[in-house]
């Protein structure tokens, strides 16, 4: 295949970006999008230009480091990682557009590389049980029923890639906010703490300055791990419910 | 293949260290034995607790006055850093990820073994003791592994109060599966993803120690030098990865947790940023390198499709459970629809040689015969290189026998996985398969304390060498990762800290400068090279050799070639790479190069070990060494030993230093499942 990229250079975080065009011949269907632009970069590096930097570790879709607007779409055409993104999903002579994500509290560090740190403060807030090593009673101590732990597990795949940030018109980091709220809301561990927790990582959500969330439903269409919408209600219920116990 | 099996005279009895072959005379010196002086004696179900009381305390007011860093927040990093914060200790943790969630422990899929016996299957802390040190080849050492299985039962429980959401059953009550090379129902697992959800909830215990200010995260940051003073490792120099800032960080106690050096072979199913480079500094600092030639390599891995490659991608093992291993009886049906392959014409070759485990054999058994019935012609799937290198994994027994909504519930994610990957439907059609490097073994040498032999140097989980021996079971690397992390580092290292906190290094120490300059001009040195090679084009090559040579089985001229080649391309490269930039950004291909670079030196020593090591065991198959049936074959009367290899210097030969394995509560068999 031949294709086109348009790809967003930007030497650092305070200097302005562009989009950049370069053109790729001999793509295989099989090349994951990663994988083609590992060719890309070989290409530029003997061509004596600096490679683009861009996010990507397991490459297995589940470390949720790698993140790309493909097209406009967070991650490109399918529900999936960029990295489980295969060449075969594009026809050949595409032009394709590949931008950094775009919200304000992911900053650019350099072309499609963000600053997601933020994330990591929203779970510093309250996104866990306060159990010390070595305090925890029998793991049978406590029965979960299976649908409750199944519906915990489903919301707790959240990769936390922030494509939920960059595919809601608002910014908002609602969706993965409320699959942590979720998961340890849905069992009998996480009861203790759930009304601070939501209180204090939606409080942190806001400073982030991430957006309010309205019901658009971007996120969850492009969300690789297919969290469900109704986990940002339950995060909307767990907050009226603390506000209501006086937090 | 030379066959010298017969020549090996296995009469002769020798101990550890007198070799009737030295096939690396010439690559390495001797040097004195080594030992564990940790670990007490005396029965093993008393040692773990003998050494936790005496192990020194040092009092919790103390405790805010000694610092620790810890390089790595993968399972074993981020458990050990949230415990030692909780604790009361001041905490810095490194990572070169942009999150400490995503270390590649994220990756795990098939599950975590605890001896729980909640099956009621017969499992004990003693038979997960006695299996791991089989599925080893007798090559650990009893009391790390005792203490791991032990400690295993305090795991789950740890985890399930974090909240991570493991598989249950209707009765709200833990599931548990069977996983390769085991007969019990041990292994613990949420979904495909147990990985995941194990490191979420150290990641989340790590956060609350952030948030409550005993744990500072340096995230975007690699380790590239280690700081030793008068001996005892004091702190590290790190390159902030996003302004390229050379910092240095001082501490009472450095601590690696690092990970595993399976990039090495270029293609693996590690990420794509695990690297050897923590590790190989502390090394040619002084801390031993131990066993680094045993390499895992996992059998249910996606097989190549072309050149392009970066990586390989693992499926869980867990599908051997439910899904039948054949390929075609005769080579003229290799490239046929499998489906219209009849039940006579295939071979079922785990089922047919290994008829008591079946799909179920150990690792590097179902590894080998993939290779070898590819070898002989038979694999399945496309042709890279004139070689179709894949056998079918097949699952319509049991979508007929369970039906296809619980071969769903159980594996779904992995059948989509597949699918994406490859563009076939797995419920449809059987799924291919191949070997792949996929964990290493070896690592830093510890002991029973898990300190390196530089004193106030700890290392846990992938980036030791403890606990699995030559080869390691499915399951129990997110328990050793775990089990260092949350139970045991922190109760040994409070031994050492209690003589803290050691007297403030001075910023301008010569051991810092040197260390800083050191980092300092490898940086300019990759960036004044001005060659003509990308990093990546010498890395593949380099993989390559080690896949040939120093892979799922080696030989002697294999070796010594291997070494040739690594020294010539390793010379070419310093010569002639090519990286663009500036120190002072983000600049991937610099981070690169200097992972690359000590690539080259572990893969010189990696092969250096497995000459030495003329025997198969476990996870490494020495063609010399081999029973009539082409079966693995040990040689327990020489080479029962640890070899733990020190750094000389460059263009130096490595010194080999022995620590003798003996079996007091295990007796040693050669491995047979058939």
């Amino acid at each position: 295949m031949r294709i086109t990229l348009k790809i967003w250079r930007q030497p650092n975080s305070t200097e302005p970006g562009a989009m950049v065009d370069y053109a790729l011949d001999d793509v295989s269907e099989d090349m994951s999008f990663l994988e083609m632009l590992d060719v890309l970069n070989e290409q530029l590096i003997s061509a004596g230009e600096e490679p683009v930097a861009f996010d990507s570790d397991c490459r297995e879709g589940i470390c949720g480091s790698c993140g790309l607007m493909i097209n406009g779409q967070a991650h490109g055409p399918e529900v999936t990682t960029t990295c489980q993104l295969h060449m075969r999903s594009f026809q050949d002579g595409d032009e394709i557009v590949i931008e950094p994500w775009r919200a304000d509290p992911f900053p650019v560090l350099k072309d499609l590389m963000v600053d997601r740190r933020a994330f990591d403060r929203m779970i510093a807030a309250g996104g866990y049980i306060s159990v010390n090593t070595g305090a925890a009673p029998d793991a049978h101590a406590v029965p979960v029923p299976k649908e409750k732990a199944d519906r915990a597990f489903d919301v707790a795949t959240c990769i936390g890639c922030g494509a939920c940030v960059a595919a809601c018109p608002n910014g908002s980091a609602s969706l993965f906010l409320g699959a942590k709220i979720t998961h340890l809301g849905e069992l009998p561990q996480g009861q203790a703490e759930r009304d601070l927790r939501v209180v204090n990582m939606v409080g942190q959500h806001d400073l982030e300055g991430f957006g309010g969330c309205t019901n658009i439903g971007e996120c969850t269409a492009a969300c690789p791990k297919e969290i469900p919408l109704d986990v940002i209600s339950r995060l909307n219920w767990d907050l009226h419910a603390a506000l209501r116990h006086g937090h | 293949m030379p066959d010298t099996t017969n020549a090996y005279d296995s009469s002769h009895t020798r101990g550890p260290g007198e070799q009737e072959y030295d096939d690396a005379a010439g690559y390495y010196v001797h040097g004195d034995p080594i030992q564990d002086t940790k670990a007490p004696g005396g029965p093993l179900e008393e040692m773990w607790g003998t050494r936790q009381f005496e192990a020194k305390i040092a009092n919790p007011a103390n405790r805010r006055r000694l610092s620790i860093i810890v390089v790595g927040t993968g399972l074993a990093g981020a458990s050990a850093a949230a415990t030692l914060g909780e604790a009361g200790y001041v905490v810095k943790s490194f990572c070169y990820q942009d999150s400490p969630r995503r270390a590649h422990s994220i990756a795990a899929q098939g599950g975590i073994n605890a001896a729980k016996n909640y099956k009621g299957d017969g499992d004990s802390v003693y038979r997960l003791f006695y299996d791991t040190i089989k599925g080893g080849d007798y090559r650990s050492r009893e009391s790390n592994v005792y203490r791991l299985a032990e400690v295993s039962v305090n795991i789950i429980d740890q985890c399930v109060a974090q909240g991570v959401p493991f598989a249950r059953e209707y009765g709200g009550l833990l599931d548990n599966r069977s996983f390769g090379g085991v007969q019990v129902s041990r292994t613990f697992y949420a979904r495909g993803q147990t990985g995941q959800q194990l490191l979420i909830g150290a990641y989340q215990a790590l956060e609350r120690q952030v948030a409550a200010g005993t744990v500072r995260c340096y995230t975007r940051h690699e380790m590239l030098e280690l700081v030793v003073v008068d001996g005892r490792a004091r702190g590290i120099i790190v390159r902030d990865l996003v302004t390229g800032e050379i910092e240095t960080y001082f501490a009472d106690v450095v601590v690696l947790a690092s990970g595993g050096y399976g990039n090495v072979f270029y293609l693996s199913t590690n990420a794509m940023n695990s690297n050897v480079t923590a590790s190989w500094r502390a090394h040619r600092k002084g801390a031993l390198m131990a066993n680094p030639c045993y390499t895992q390599i996992h059998p249910t891995c996606i097989p190549v499709t072309g050149t392009h490659q970066s990586k390989l991608t693992l499926m869980s093992e867990s599908l051997r459970n439910d899904g039948r291993i054949w390929v075609p009886k005769s080579n003229s049906d290799c490239d046929k629809d499998p489906r219209e392959i009849a039940e006579e014409d295939r071979d079922y070759y785990l089922e047919r040689i290994y008829p008591a485990f079946g799909n179920l054999v150990p690792r590097d058994i179902a590894s080998r015969q993939a290779k070898n019935v590819c070898d002989e012609g038979r694999g399945v799937g496309p042709e890279v290189d004139g070689v179709r290198r894949g056998v079918y994994l097949d699952f319509s027994d049991a979508i007929e026998r369970l039906g296809r909504d619980a071969i769903e519930s159980k594996y779904g994610n992995l059948f989509d996985m597949y699918a994406r990957i490859t563009g076939e439907d797995p419920y449809e059609v059987p799924m291919r398969i191949y070997p792949a490097v996929h964990y290493v073994m070896g690592g830093l040498w510890v002991d029973y304390d898990l300190q390196s032999t530089i004193p106030g140097l700890f290392v846990t989980g992938e980036a030791n060498f403890s606990d699995h021996g030559a080869n390691r079971l499915g399951a129990s690397a997110l328990m050793q990762g775990l089990a260092d992390g949350y139970f045991v580092l922190p109760n040994t290292i409070r031994d050492y800290l209690a003589e803290g906190p050691f007297e403030k290094v001075p910023d301008d120490h010569p051991a810092v400068l040197e260390a800083q300059e050191a980092v300092r001009s490898r940086v300019q040195k990759f960036l004044t090279t001005n060659g003509t090679r990308s990093v990546d084009s010498y890395h593949r090559e380099l993989g390559n050799i080690m896949w040939e040579y120093c892979g799922m089985e080696r030989t002697e001229d294999g070796l010594r070639k291997a070494i040739d080649l690594i020294r010539g391309l390793r010379e070419d490269f310093h010569r002639n790479v090519r990286v663009l930039g500036t120190a002072e950004s983000i600049n991937q291909s610099l981070e690169k190069a200097g992972r690359v670079a000590d690539f080259f030196e572990l893969g010189e020593l990696m092969c250096i070990d497995a000459l030495n090591r003329r025997e198969s065991c476990g996870g490494h198959f020495r063609g010399e060494s081999q029973t009539d049936d082409g079966e693995a074959l040990r040689h327990d009367d020489q080479y029962a030993y640890v070899a733990a290899w020190e750094w000389q210097g460059e263009d130096q030969d490595p010194v080999l230093h022995k620590e003798n394995l003996t079996y007091e509560f295990v007796e040693m068999k050669q491995r047979s499942y058939k």
